[in-house]
């Protein structure tokens, strides 16, 4: 469970957003600048505000304070039992250009003992995205959609409890995509891993029938059920499969 | 041909960017990845020895190096001798006069990997020094060598601090530019040229390293 109350402002642009996600996958949807990328920023830890000055956040992850800005706390990102283990995937796959795929999916996880478990970890993540057959291939060589999965492996294989994705899938197809995430489900469901997915795309969020929270301009203006908070894009979708 | 003054400078310029590179990395990693105004003067100290003349940066170290200030009886009581007018004095010289151009080039390397993939690395709990090391070394690579030859050659080249700091000693801090100054003085042409063409082809050499060796299309790539 997640609580957050957040009272952010970057520019001209403000988010103010003060809510609970209690479900295990939430969309988090809304339109381009809604603020859905620098709500996840902050969740993951890579934005904080500072101590002193206007802005404040509070992110608590099952009762333990990730971020407490009017405190000066802020769990540090990384994987280990210490540090945030919260993941964070974006539509930017962010891939290490340098390395190969096995040593960038490999690249969180130095802390587990010995090179073999390190080794079964890379090759588990990589067959629980579908691809296994790229182990040994560079970024460079990927396409946009190979690359996409190789950055979900990478985000998976410290086994994080709070998984931040956004729009990892814009490069795949639909059918792709859709399979990939009914695969991602139960494998998070499996190991106890809360999802927040951010998406523009009303179709991404009707699919996953998760827990919908609606942003527009830096405002929660709806939070329920998909099929109620997105009834309107729903029949809009439904008109324009109509035929004429 | 002064070959122990040759010797000398090659010495002290290989040094020089030993120590240099050792300490701009960090230097210039805190730079771009560090947050707070405090950074802007870190930065400017960093750069002050591109506009100081270099008979002022001399002067500055001589005095504080010598027998005038408490760091100067420090440094003579540790080492059994001044740092002025010794090799090692010279060294501390040019690792002064030559930061910026050791921090300069990394600084634009560093900046120039993408935020996203340093983001990546610390979601991944990469520790400040795995991401330098893993992360914006290999990828401003190419940087590190413009560093690493820039500092190299501007060592060799130096005048200003090295006559101030260190005097004509020979064996001891007479370097290559300061030898190419007496043989002018004492009109010998025909042996400044030579010592010139040292200089001159020296950097050359460095330069088409940079500019043929590293290719810029392998540093992008990279």
């Amino acid at each position: 469970m997640l609580d957050l109350a957040i009272d952010v402002r970057r520019g001209a642009f403000h988010l103010q957003v003060d809510c609970r996600f209690a479900s295990e996958w939430t969309v988090i949807f809304g339109p381009s600048g809604a603020g859905k990328s620098t709500l996840l920023r902050l969740l993951a830890g890579l934005d904080t505000p500072s101590r002193k000055g206007p802005n404040r956040a509070r992110v608590a992850f099952d009762d333990q304070l990730l971020t407490d800005s009017p405190l000066g706390l802020t769990l540090k990102p990384g994987p280990r039992k210490w540090e945030r283990k919260t993941s964070f995937v974006t539509q930017q796959s962010a891939l290490f250009p340098h390395l190969t795929v096995a040593a960038n999916v490999a690249y969180g996880l130095p802390w587990l003992g010995g090179d073999a478990d390190r080794e079964q970890a890379v090759e588990a993540a990589l067959e629980l995205v579908g691809a296994s057959s790229l182990i040994a291939r560079r970024p460079g060589d990927l396409s946009g959609g190979e690359a996409q999965r190789v950055a979900l492996a990478r985000a998976l294989a410290p086994l994080p409890r709070l998984l931040l994705l956004d729009e990892p899938f814009s490069a795949l197809d639909g059918a792709a995509s859709d399979a990939l995430i009914a695969r991602l489900q139960i494998w998070l469901k499996e190991h106890s891993v809360q999802t927040i997915l951010a998406t523009h795309d009303a179709t991404d969020a009707l699919a996953t029938a998760a827990e919908v929270v609606q942003l527009r301009e830096g405002r929660l203006v709806a939070q329920g059920p998909a099929i109620e908070v997105l009834a309107a894009e729903r029949e809009r979708l439904t008109l324009r499969l109509k035929p004429l | 041909m002064d070959w122990q003054a040759l010797a000398l400078t090659l010495k002290l310029a290989t040094i020089t960017t030993a120590i240099l590179l050792a300490g701009a990395v960090p230097l210039a990693a805190l730079i771009v990845l560090g947050r707070g105004r405090w950074l802007a003067a870190v930065e400017a100290l960093a750069a002050l020895p591109l506009v100081l003349p270099p008979t002022v940066l001399g002067f500055f170290l001589l005095v504080l190096l010598g027998p005038r200030t408490a760091l100067g009886r420090g440094i003579t009581s540790l080492l059994g001798h001044p740092l002025a007018f010794s090799f090692s004095g010279l060294v501390v010289g040019s690792v002064i006069y030559s930061v910026p151009f050791a921090v300069q080039p990394l600084v634009a390397g560093f900046a120039a990997v993408e935020p996203a993939l340093v983001d990546a690395a610390r979601l991944l709990g990469a520790s400040p020094v795995r991401l330098v090391s893993t992360l914006l070394v290999p990828l401003a690579r190419r940087s590190l060598l413009v560093a690493a030859v820039l500092s190299f050659l501007h060592t060799m080249g130096e005048f200003g601090v090295v006559l101030m700091l260190g005097g004509d000693i020979p064996g001891a801090t007479r370097s290559l530019s300061i030898v190419l100054y007496n043989q002018v003085e004492n009109f010998d042409y025909a042996a400044a040229n030579r010592t010139a063409a040292i200089l001159l082809g020296l950097s050359v050499v460095a330069l088409a390293f940079i500019y043929l060796g590293g290719s810029p299309r392998a540093g992008r790539r990279a």
